[in-house]
C-alpha cells in the first residue's frame, strides 16, 4: 500500500501549458500516472499534447473527476491557484513552486482552515508511490515498490535517501517532500501520522534540516505514537546561524532551530538518527533489524 | 534583504511610527552640517549612530554622544571607514560608510517590540518586553512569561485590544496608553505591508516628558516579495554584503561564503547542507554553500565554478550532483568549460548520480582533464578532505 497517491488518483497540471508543467506531465503520464487534464486561464477548451485544458480548477474537476492537482504556476501567482483548487474541492494540493512569498502562504494558511485539502508543499519535489503514482519533479528511475516511508524537507536529499535504500534492493511505499519553506501544508507530523496507519509502511524515515522546530515536535510525536522503526537525519550541521541556507525555511535565528537540538529531540525520542548523509540506508537497514521500541 | 537603521526609521515614520528627528551622513561636514541643524531645533545633544547591518553596535564603539556641532563632527571623522566589530560582524568586522545623527531624548523607560513570522502558527507575532535594550533572545532564555505575544491575523493586523493588552502589561502608565497603541498597530500595518520578514524596536522608548519613540529599528525582508516592493529593493545597500554572494545572485546562485578550504558545488539546498556536513564528517572543512538549484542551465554552472574558485581559501572542490531535472551530462559541459576557462590547477573530485549520469562522466573522462571521480558521498567526502590537505 501507500499513502496520499496511488493507482485512484486522478491529477490535473494547473499550469501545464507551460514548459515545466508540460515537460513533469509527461514524465508523470509516463510513469503511469493517470493525468486527466490541466488548467491554464484563457486556453480553456484547447488541448495540449492531447490533455484537456480548463479555464478553472471547477472546471477541470466537473470535466474530469480529478481528485488530485499540481501546481506549476509562477510565484506571484501560486498562492491564488493554490487557494483555486482549495475553493474547488480538490482533495489533494500538491504545490511545486519555490519562491511564494511567506505573507502570501500566511493567507493560504488561513484560507485552508475552512477547507477540506490537503496541501502539500510549496517548494518541493512533491510525491510518489513508486510502481503506482508520481506527482512532482523527483526522477522516477531511482525508486523501487515497497515497504519504507519517507518525509523530507529537501529535494535532492529525499533522491539520495531513496537511492541508498533502492542499491539495498530495499523498496518505498511513499516518499514525500513537503518543501523548504517556513510555512507549508503537510508537515511531519501529518506524514508520519498517515504512515503510522498505513499497514504496508514497516519502517519510516524522516530528513530534516535547520530552521524552526517542526522536527523536534515530530520526535514528541514519534516517542508518543509511533511503534515502527524510524531513522531520522538533519542537514546543516556546519551551517552558520543567520544565513539562510537556500530554502527560505532553512535559518537558523536567535540561537534557535540548530542541527544539534534537533538531533538530540530525535535521539531522546528513540529515533535511530545517521550522523552522515550517506549513512541512511545503512541506518535503516539496522533500525529495521533492531527491538521494537 | 537586510536595511541600515536610517532606512528603517524613513519606512516606519511614513507610517506614523514616531522616530527621532536625525539625517544620514556620509562626510565630517554633513555631520556637523547635521548635527548644528538639530541643535538649532532645540537638540540638547546628538547621538552619532554606525550604520552596518549587523547589531551590537553600541558595544563595539559604534554610537557616541556629542554635546556639540564640532564634537560630532570629530566622531563622525573618527567612525567614518573605521572597521566596526560586534557579535555579529565576525572578527574582520565591518567596514562603516554611514552615520544617522540622531537628536538625543530624555529616557525614562526602554522597552522592546518585535514582529517575526511564527512558523508554527502560521502567523506574524507581534512581541513585546519590559527588558528593552537587551536581546530578545537572551530574555527569552532566562524567562520566556517575560515575552508578551499577540498573534496577527492575516489582513485583520493589530487589532486595538491586542495593542491595550499588550500597554497594559509592559506596565506603561496609562498617559502613554493611546500613544502606544497607536505606534504598536502602525508598526504592524508597515511590516504586513512591506512583506517585513522581522522588525525589531529595540529600544522602544517613553520619555520623561510624556513622548513615545521607536529609537531604533531593525527590518528585513522576504527576499521572495522583493518583485512587489521595488522601492525597498532599492535599498539593498551591496557594499555589506560579500562580494562574492553578491556576484553569485546576478545568476541566481544561491552561495554564502564559509571559512574552510573546501569548495562544494552542489544541486539543492537540502543536499548542500548535507555535503558540508559530510565534508566537516570526513575531518575537513567546507568554504561555501553553494546550491545550484535544480534547472541550472550550462552558462549558470560555468558561473557558479568560477565563483567558487575564486575563494582563495580553496584547495580542493567537491562538486556532488544528484540530478533530477539538472541533468547529469548539462552540469559536466558546464565544469568542462569553466575548467577550461579559468585554467583550474585545483584537484576537483566528482559524485555525480541520476539524470544521464553516465553520458555526463563519459564528458568529463573524455576532457582531459583531470578529475576524480568518486562513487558515493562518503567516498567523495574523504577523497576531497584528503587532497585538500595535501595542497597545505
Amino acid at each position: 500500500m501507500s499513502i496520499l497517491v496511488d493507482k485512484s488518483t486522478r491529477l490535473i497540471v494547473q499550469g501545464l501549458t507551460g514548459r515545466e508543467g508540460t515537460f513533469h506531465a509527461k514524465a508523470s503520464a509516463e510513469y503511469g500516472t493517470k493525468v486527466v487534464g490541466g488548467v491554464t486561464p484563457g486556453k480553456g477548451g484547447t488541448t495540449h499534447e492531447g490533455w484537456p485544458i480548463f479555464n478553472t480548477v471547477s472546471d477541470a474537476v466537473t470535466g474530469t473527476g480529478a481528485n488530485a492537482t499540481v501546481i506549476f504556476v509562477p510565484p506571484p501567482a501560486a498562492a491564488d491557484a493554490i487557494m483555486e483548487a482549495a475553493d474547488a474541492g480538490v482533495p489533494l494540493i500538491v504545490c511545486i513552486t519555490e519562491g511564494i512569498p511567506a505573507m502570501d502562504m500566511v493567507k493560504v494558511w488561513e484560507f485552508l482552515k475552512a477547507k477540506n485539502s490537503r496541501l502539500i508543499g510549496p517548494n518541493c519535489p512533491g510525491i510518489i508511490s513508486p510502481g503506482k503514482c508520481k506527482i512532482g519533479i523527483m526522477p522516477a528511475k531511482i525508486h523501487k515498490e515497497g515497504n519504507v516511508g519517507i518525509v523530507s524537507r529537501s529535494g535532492t536529499l529525499t533522491y539520495e535517501a531513496v537511492h541508498q535504500l533502492t542499491v539495498r534492493g530495499i523498496g518505498q511505499s511513499t516518499a514525500i517532500g513537503i518543501g523548504g519553506d517556513p510555512i507549508i501544508g503537510t508537515n511531519f507530523i501529518d506524514a508520519i501520522s498517515l504512515f503510522n496507519q498505513d499497514p504496508e509502511t514497516e519502517a519510516i524515515i524522516m530528513i530534516g534540516e535547520i530552521g524552526g522546530n517542526a522536527e523536534e515536535t515530530a520526535a514528541q510525536y514519534i516517542q508518543r505514537n509511533v511503534r515502527k522503526p524510524v531513522v531520522g537525519f538533519i542537514a546543516g550541521q556546519t551551517a552558520p546561524p543567520g544565513r539562510r541556507m537556500g530554502h527560505a525555511g532553512a535559518i537558523i535565528s536567535g540561537g534557535k532551530g540548530t542541527a544539534s537540538e534537533k538531533i538530540r529531540a530525535m535521539k531522546a525520542a528513540g529515533i535511530h538518527v545517521a550522523n552522515s548523509p550517506a549513512e541512511i540506508g545503512e541506518t535503516l537497514v539496522k533500525a529495521a533489524s533492531a527491538v521494537p521500541r | 534583504m537586510k536595511i541600515h537603521e536610517y532606512q528603517g526609521k524613513a519606512i516606519l515614520s511614513k507610517y506614523g511610527v514616531a522616530v527621532p528627528r536625525g539625517q544620514m551622513v556620509e562626510s565630517r561636514e554633513d555631520a556637523h552640517a547635521a548635527a548644528s541643524a538639530l541643535f538649532h531645533d532645540g537638540a540638547t545633544g546628538v547621538v552619532v549612530k554606525a550604520q552596518i547591518h549587523a547589531g551590537g553596535r553600541g558595544k563595539g564603539g559604534g554610537v557616541k554622544i556629542a554635546k556639540s556641532p564640532s564634537e560630532a563632527a570629530d566622531l563622525a571623522e573618527k567612525m567614518l571607514g573605521m572597521s566596526l566589530v560586534t557579535h555579529q560582524t565576525g572578527p574582520e568586522g565591518k567596514k562603516v560608510q554611514r552615520l544617522l545623527i540622531e537628536e538625543t531624548l530624555p529616557i525614562a523607560r526602554e522597552l522592546y517590540l518585535g514582529i517575526v513570522l511564527d512558523r508554527a502558527v502560521g502567523r506574524n507575532v507581534f512581541m513585546a518586553s519590559a527588558a528593552g535594550g537587551m536581546e530578545i533572545e537572551e530574555v527569552a532564555a532566562n524567562d520566556p512569561n517575560a515575552i508578551i505575544k499577540e498573534h496577527l491575523i492575516p489582513g485583520v493586523g493589530l487589532q486595538g485590544y491586542q495593542a491595550r493588552k499588550i500597554a497594559f502589561k509592559l506596565g506603561l502608565d496609562p498617559k502613554y496608553v493611546s500613544g502606544a497603541v497607536k505606534l504598536m498597530t502602525a508598526l504592524a500595518r508597515a511590516a504586513e505591508d512591506t512583506d517585513a520578514s522581522l522588525v525589531e524596536i529595540n529600544p522602544f522608548i517613553t520619555t520623561t516628558d510624556g513622548r513615545l519613540f521607536a529609537l531604533d529599528a531593525k527590518m528585513n525582508f522576504d527576499d521572495n516579495a522583493l518583485y512587489r516592493h521595488p522601492d525597498i529593493k532599492d535599498l539593498r545597500d551591496l557594499t555589506e554584503e560579500d562580494p562574492l554572494e553578491v556576484e553569485a545572485s546576478k545568476y541566481n546562485l544561491n552561495y554564502i561564503k564559509l571559512d574552510g578550504n573546501v569548495g562544494c558545488m552542489v544541486n539543492g539546498a537540502g543536499l548542500a547542507m548535507a555535503t558540508m556536513d559530510i565534508i566537516q564528517y570526513a575531518g575537513g572543512m567546507p568554504a561555501n554553500f553553494l546550491d545550484v538549484g535544480g534547472g541550472a542551465n550550462e552558462d549558470q554552472v560555468t558561473h557558479a565554478f568560477e565563483i567558487l574558485l575564486s575563494d582563495k581559501n580553496v584547495k580542493a572542490v567537491l562538486i556532488n550532483i544528484f540530478g533530477g531535472i539538472l541533468r547529469v551530462d548539462t552540469l559536466a559541459n558546464g565544469v568542462v568549460s569553466a575548467a577550461h576557462r579559468t585554467n583550474i590547477q585545483l584537484p576537483i573530485v566528482l559524485r555525480l548520480e541520476g539524470t544521464n549520469v553516465e553520458q555526463g562522466r563519459k564528458i568529463l573522462k573524455e576532457s582531459g582533464l583531470n578529475f576524480t571521480v568518486a562513487e558515493t558521498m562518503k567516498d567523495a567526502a574523504e577523497k576531497v578532505v584528503a587532497v585538500a590537505r595535501g595542497v597545505r
